[in-house]
């Protein structure tokens, strides 16, 4: 961590800024190389590898329902449901081509993923987006456990079950070049043996999708679509009279959001390589928007840190005692998974408390959640619904 | 060629069951400026709302020029030039000024030049938003955010601006004000729709004027006539 403190000292001047600025990329990128390597030299760590992996996952997950939630300000409670879509699209089509296809079935298998989340949400969406808050809440929870159902009794005979894809016997192809670079790049080094491990190999994976969703969201949100996204948050009848299309820009943050699931699904898939229903729970959804609200809706640093947190911390504690290096009971070690719903939910309420607008708050969320603000939030929740289904009530008094 | 902007012929728009507007008909002319008044549930806004589109009608229709723009979706009716200016100041809280009146113009997406003429000409309308041009919307008093929000409207450059209760809780001092930038628009070219609850201030600007009165109207006339009708005075300027 030194580097990136030596690298964030405030210093004189834009041109300073700037300069540390690019200190503090070029040492966290150092530093996104360097760890991983480094747990992967070292013996008995190569599990955290492993963690980094599925924290990127995460990340991803949730950098997708950020658009949603924190740009658009739709709350989704059924979001794992755009994962699942991604990851059984991809399993299934990519078994159906992987003779073809062989090592590039993941790559290829990526767009139609993306396809298969952007479509979903755009189906859910149409009929669903006219609703407000917590009716839109309930129908997407619903939307999730609908997929989830689904998947479980074997529809249409694609699923299998319970018991999962792929069929017993049969396996996802590994990546172009993850196999090569295991069975080639090893070496000794004083604190153990290096393997470019398949976990490794997924690790600069995930993390190129992120970087790409990353620079993909930041354009969005200086892009007119941005912009509007902003002023619907804000005051929905108002960004109507400028002109803005409510309806097609919800869609758009519905479908985008979908889309970055589903390739955060095809890639769990395939670094899993094996999906079952059981991996796209309710809970699951519930801990992506918990990532968000803990880390900052609309913010990209602050889902980041949220995902590193929620997902890191308890697959850490986990990831440890398996190892032996934390001495935990053999029956603690099993109700770990158990007890992080308790900690988020102190943790949340907590929060609310103490930092209601998230770890690292977006600037103009940050003044959204202030007391002062009250009362003009409360003007602002009437949305272009309750014009539409006002009754003849007065509120014109001064 | 008629110089008509906006006519509504037999307007009828119901909230679920309740029949709020029983067959409206107005017309505005180019230049003008025209208001709706009347008591509090007399139509007034759902008049509005349904010409913007927010409401569609169930019956009757709306032309703009000699286009139906009824049954149109708002960013639609918008796009076509007729302008709303919501009631109660909706502005956009956690904007700044000029990004506020950038959302305006947000239909504009490729006319930069203008876009930066309209701001001049918003700002001269009302100095008080160039100098907090960079302070957020929401930290603005209630006379300055009124202002934003008929600058914001403004900005799309409406071929109709459609006012919904510009004076709504504002100091007598600030509602002058707002009338007389009303005016001012009105002189340089803009063709206004006027809904107020303060009869006299909007009769005394207005060229014509139409009475509301539970979904329908009851009186039409020029501002002057009916600021001196006895009905209206008695009724809605209180006087005995």
């Amino acid at each position: 961590m030194g580097g990136t403190k030596t690298a964030s000292t405030p210093t004189n001047g834009s041109k300073g800024s700037t300069r540390s600025k690019t200190l503090l990329y070029v040492g966290l990128a150092l530093l996104m190389i360097i760890v991983p390597v480094t747990f992967q030299a070292a013996t008995g760590l190569g599990f955290l590898v492993r963690i980094l992996v599925v924290v990127g996952i995460w990340v991803l997950l949730a950098l997708g329902l950020n658009i949603v939630v924190g740009y658009a300000g739709l709350l989704d409670l059924g979001y794992i449901a755009f994962y699942a879509m991604g990851a059984y699209a991809g399993v299934l089509i990519g078994q159906s081509f992987s003779s073809v296809l062989g090592g590039a079935t993941y790559w290829v298998m990526l767009v139609p993923a993306a396809i298969a989340g952007a479509v979903t949400g755009l189906a859910l969406g149409f009929p669903v987006l006219r609703l407000r808050g917590d009716y839109l809440a309930i129908v997407t929870l619903g939307f999730g456990e609908i997929v989830r159902i689904c998947l479980n009794n074997n529809i249409f005979g694609l699923t299998n079950g319970a018991t999962g894809l792929p069929k017993g016997g049969d396996q996802l192809v590994p990546p172009f070049g993850a196999i090569w670079l295991q069975d080639h790049v090893r070496f000794d080094t004083p604190i153990g043996q290096f393997v470019f491990s398949q976990n490794l190999f997924w690790y600069f994976i995930v993390v190129l999708l992120c970087i790409i969703a990353i620079i993909v969201i930041t354009r969005l949100d200086d892009s007119r679509l941005g912009r509007a996204w902003v002023a619907m948050r804000e005051n929905e009848v108002a960004a109507a009279a400028c002109g803005v299309n409510i309806m097609t820009q919800k869609l758009w943050a519905f479908s985008l959001g979908a889309l970055s699931g589903g390739v955060a699904g095809v890639t769990f898939a395939y670094v899993q390589q094996f999906i079952s229903p059981e991996s796209f729970t309710f809970m699951e959804s519930v801990f992506v928007v918990c990532i968000i609200v803990l880390g900052g809706m609309g913010s990209i640093r602050g889902v980041i840190v949220g995902a590193l947190l929620i997902r890191g911390i308890p697959d850490l504690i986990q990831g440890l005692a398996v190892a032996g290096v934390l001495k935990l009971p053999g029956s603690a070690i099993s109700m770990i998974s158990g007890y992080r719903f308790l900690v988020f939910g102190l943790l949340m309420v907590i929060m609310m408390a103490v930092r209601p607008q998230g770890i690292i708050p977006s600037s103009r969320r940050a003044r959204e959640l202030r007391p002062d603000d009250e009362r003009q939030l409360e003007e602002e929740d009437q949305t272009m619904w309750d014009v539409e289904h006002r009754e003849q009530v007065s509120v014109h008094n001064p | 060629m008629s110089n008509t902007v906006l006519s509504v012929e037999n307007v009828h728009t119901f909230y679920g069951q309740i029949e709020a507007l029983k067959g409206i008909s107005l017309y505005v002319d180019s230049g003008e400026i025209v208001t709706l008044i009347g008591a509090n549930g007399a139509g007034k806004s759902t008049t509005l709302n349904t010409i913007s589109g927010l409401l569609s009608p169930k019956a009757g229709s709306i032309k703009l020029f000699d286009e139906v723009i009824s049954g149109l979706p708002v960013h639609k009716v918008t796009a076509k030039g007729v302008v709303q200016v919501p009631e109660g100041r909706r502005i956009f809280p956690r904007m700044t000024v000029e990004e506020n009146l950038n959302m305006g113009a947000f239909l504009r997406n490729k006319d930069a030049a203008g876009i930066k003429e309209s701001m001049g000409r918003v700002f001269d309308l009302f100095p008080r938003l160039k100098e907090r041009r960079t302070q957020k919307g929401g930290t603005l008093s209630g006379g300055e955010q009124q202002m934003l929000a008929m600058g914001r409207g403004i900005m799309a450059k409406p071929k109709l601006l459609m006012l919904d209760e510009p004076s709504m809780g504002l100091a007598p001092v600030v509602v002058e004000t707002i009338f007389e930038t009303i005016e001012k628009l009105n002189q340089e070219g803009t063709t206004i729709l006027l809904v107020e609850q303060n009869a006299a201030m909007a009769l005394s600007v207005a060229h014509r004027g139409y009475v509301l009165e539970v979904g329908s109207i009851a009186l039409e006339g020029l501002g002057t006539e009916l600021l001196h009708n006895e009905q209206v005075r008695k009724t809605y300027l209180g006087e005995s």
